[in-house]
């Protein structure tokens, strides 16, 4: 398909694409939107580092891989010691890192590979400043092995060990805060994307290269095999995720909160619209989703206060 | 050549630093701490150009260093028995992605009960993870070790990584005289490091460690295998070319101390050898024909080597400082796996000694000189293993 380069110039995103078709994800899935946008963003001058999870089969296996940019395939629990690896190096060779021009080192791990085991690993590379980024492309369980909790997991939701069952036995903690953990190493950038709002995402991907030292990205990627949603679903879940403000969109900028909420004026719908349309939140009761509604809410004041006294 | 009175410790962090080493990722472990503040110290009074990153964990360690050298950087750490346990899965890593990082390992017992002594377990239990291993037996050869490590594990042939590994306190804090070459010297021994593939190769870029399926998996293990037996003749070259160019030679595996007329010998491995050559001097004084046997390297194992000198001996005492539950010690069982298939059949006794830091004297290989000497005569062991300090 020939594109005039005048269109090209004028589309919000990058034209050229770094991730190519013969990746192995499931249709609708939205790591594999993620990806996209990543590589898109830093097409081939980025070093990817990926441990065990969905996105290590989505690569595809040895000798192929979708990804037109070099990447390390790496175990589960070391992402942000590995990408803190390729960054010495490259400063040890000479080579610009970040910035203008540089190199982008990203690693990009699940919500598993995050917020559970590689927390340790996450919070050394914060800690150390390392010039790198670190997406966590969020789908609320581990995937790869078969749909488990994660500490990323909502309340209420089915996974193969939180299974409902006649004991109703749900997954009954709330969804960990990873990046209020991130915030807390307080690091120059740190922010929260949604594969619904790209435009978001990329100004987001061309800041975290930009600012020097650590960036720390979680991307909300809908998983609809493990969501038990309809495949043609994705997007818009990842669009009421932030309308209901149970995925709120913002970002942490050398100490100052910024929300970039769509509607900033509009009330969050209610998280029942997010829930409704996945298979996973079916053993959910009335008082289960009040449950949830509450703590989403009151999460939602928590960060429009820090934006307001951090603003 | 220059010399400098140094400990096994600071023997690795100079020859890091002599090595040119790029990056350096390591976590404080004792009795391992002393080679990376030494480092760390290179680093800060601007003697050394090296990216230190002090990670979280020696796991981390190794991831790191897993990252830097696949992105081409000549990678280095260190660490000791619950650092080295941490690791384990990392080594494996390291040696499927073919990387050829070096790091020294102070042999220290593994907990519980807590000990921070000298042992060879924590190796060895990392016996089966593609690492080659190298074991000093005084901080000259620590020194000398980590310089041919370098040099074996990035052979074009080869890129496996190499571990370096010296005893708790007996090296990693004893001072000694050590010979350093100088620097133009050593350049000119060991190059930078020229790797295959890196991941700053944008134009053709790679993807390091996919999925391997069935039908590839078997084949990526059969040329770490080939690779391994390829590092045998490397290590020999290159250890002939260490000994012409600084005078110190390392073109044998096992090192043969008076074995030539020996009627039985001492096998070991590490500083425990330093004390065996020396009850041979004494023990010859005494009328004992015996010899001894200094495994250098463990990994790959020196099969041949170790025939040819089975062959001429009626017995071999095995000294093992470290042990496998439910088995025997380790270099006894491997030694005599090699020996299996072979026409070398001399009598092998295993003596487990030293665990923990145990002493182990002149005194104490007389005694086992003796035994030895009464197998031979007998034709007939008293028992295969012998837990030689035991109270009892
Ligand atoms: C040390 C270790 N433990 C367990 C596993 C098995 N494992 C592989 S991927 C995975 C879950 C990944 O979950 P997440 O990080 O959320 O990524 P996703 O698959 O959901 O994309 C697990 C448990 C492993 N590879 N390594
Ligand atoms: S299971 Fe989910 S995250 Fe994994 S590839 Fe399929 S859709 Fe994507
Ligand atoms: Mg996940």
């Amino acid at each position: 398909m020939e594109i005039p380069e005048n269109v090209k110039k004028r589309l919000s995103l990058p034209f050229e694409e770094h991730f190519y078709a013969g990746h192995t994800a499931c249709q609708g899935c939205g790591a594999a939107l993620g990806l996209r946008y990543v590589l898109k963003a830093y097409g081939k001058k980025a070093i990817f580092a990926i441990p065990a999870c969905c996105s290590t089969i989505i690569a595809g296996p040895w000798p192929y891989s979708a990804f037109g940019a070099p990447l390390f395939h790496t175990a589960f629990e070391t992402t942000g010691a590995v990408i803190s690896g390729i960054e010495a190096a490259l400063k040890a060779k000479g080579y610009k890192v970040k910035g203008k021009d540089g190199i982008m080192v990203v690693g990009w791990a699940g919500d598993g590979g995050t917020a559970d085991i590689g927390l340790q690993a996450l919070s050394g590379f914060l800690e150390r400043g390392h010039d790198a980024l670190y997406i966590m492309y969020d789908n609320e369980a581990y995937m790869n092995t078969g749909i488990q909790r994660s500490s990323s997991t909502p309340y209420g939701a089915w996974t193969t060990n939180t299974p409902g069952g006649k004991k109703h036995f749900l997954e009954r903690r709330h969804k960990k805060k990873v990046i209020d953990i991130v915030i807390a190493h307080k690091i120059p950038y740190a922010a929260t994307a949604s594969i619904a709002f790209p435009e978001d995402f990329m100004r987001k991907l061309r800041k975290a290269q930009e600012i020097p030292g650590p960036s720390f990205i979680q991307l909300f990627a809908p998983c609809p095999t493990g969501w038990r949603a309809p495949t043609d679903k994705t997007i818009e879940l990842a669009r009421l995720a932030v309308q209901t403000a149970y995925f709120p969109l913002f970002e942490y900028e050398n100490g100052k909160y910024k929300i970039n909420m769509p509607s900033p004026k509009k009330e969050p719908k209610p998280i029942e619209e997010f829930l409704k349309l996945q298979g996973r939140f079916k053993y959910m009761t009335k008082e289960d989703i009040e449950i949830l509604q509450e703590w989403v809410l009151r999460e939602w004041k928590e960060l429009k206060k820090k934006a307001e006294v951090f603003g | 050549m220059p010399k400098k009175v140094v400990s096994g410790n600071y023997a690795a962090a100079y020859a890091a630093k002599h090595a040119r080493v790029e990056v350096v990722a390591a976590y404080p472990i004792t009795p391992q701490t002393s080679i990376i503040e030494k480092i760390a110290e290179f680093i800060a009074n601007g003697e050394a150009e090296i990216q230190y990153v002090p990670v979280e964990s020696e796991h981390s360690a190794m991831a790191a260093c897993i990252g830097a050298s696949a992105t081409g950087a000549r990678a280095f750490t260190a660490t000791s028995a619950q650092g080295l346990a941490l690791m384990h899965e990392m080594l494996h890593w390291a040696s499927g992605a073919r990387l050829p990082i070096v790091m020294v390992n102070v042999n220290r017992a593994m907990a519980p009960p807590w000990s921070v002594w000298d042992d060879q377990t924590d190796s060895l239990a990392q016996r089966d993870t593609g690492w080659m291993q190298f074991y000093a037996e005084n901080n000259q050869e620590v020194y000398d070790g980590v310089l041919m490590a370098f040099k074996v594990a990035e052979h074009r042939k080869v890129n496996l990584p190499v571990m370096i590994i010296e005893s708790a306190f007996i090296l990693s804090h004893t001072y000694d005289i050590v010979d350093m070459p100088p620097q133009e010297e050593i350049d000119e021994f060991l190059p930078p490091r020229e790797p295959l593939y890196t991941l700053t190769d944008f134009d053709n870029p790679i993807a390091v460690g996919a999925l391997g399926t069935p039908a590839d998996y078997y084949e990526f293990r059969y040329k770490i295998e080939k690779a391994m037996e390829e590092a045998r003749r490397v290590i020999k070259e290159v250890g002939k070319e260490f000994g012409e160019k600084f005078r110190r030679d390392y073109s044998q595996m096992i090192e043969l101390y008076k074995t030539d007329d020996a009627e039985f010998i001492f096998m070991g491995m590490g500083s425990l050898m330093g004390t065996v050559k020396e009850a041979v001097d004494l023990l010859r004084k005494e009328g004992y024909k015996v010899g001894a046997a200094k495994v250098r390297w463990f990994r790959p194992f020196p099969k041949e080597e170790l025939y040819k000198l089975a062959k001429n001996v009626e017995g071999i005492a095995v000294l093992d400082r470290n042990f496998s539950f439910g088995q025997e010690g380790i270099l006894f069982n491997e030694a005599k796996g090699v020996l299996y298939n072979t026409d070398a059949h001399p009598i092998m006794k295993n003596y487990i000694v030293g665990l923990g830091g145990r002493d182990f004297t002149v005194s104490d290989i007389k005694t086992i000189a003796k035994n030895m000497k009464e197998i031979i005569e007998r034709g007939k062991l008293d028992r295969e293993i012998e837990w030689y300090h035991l109270k009892r």
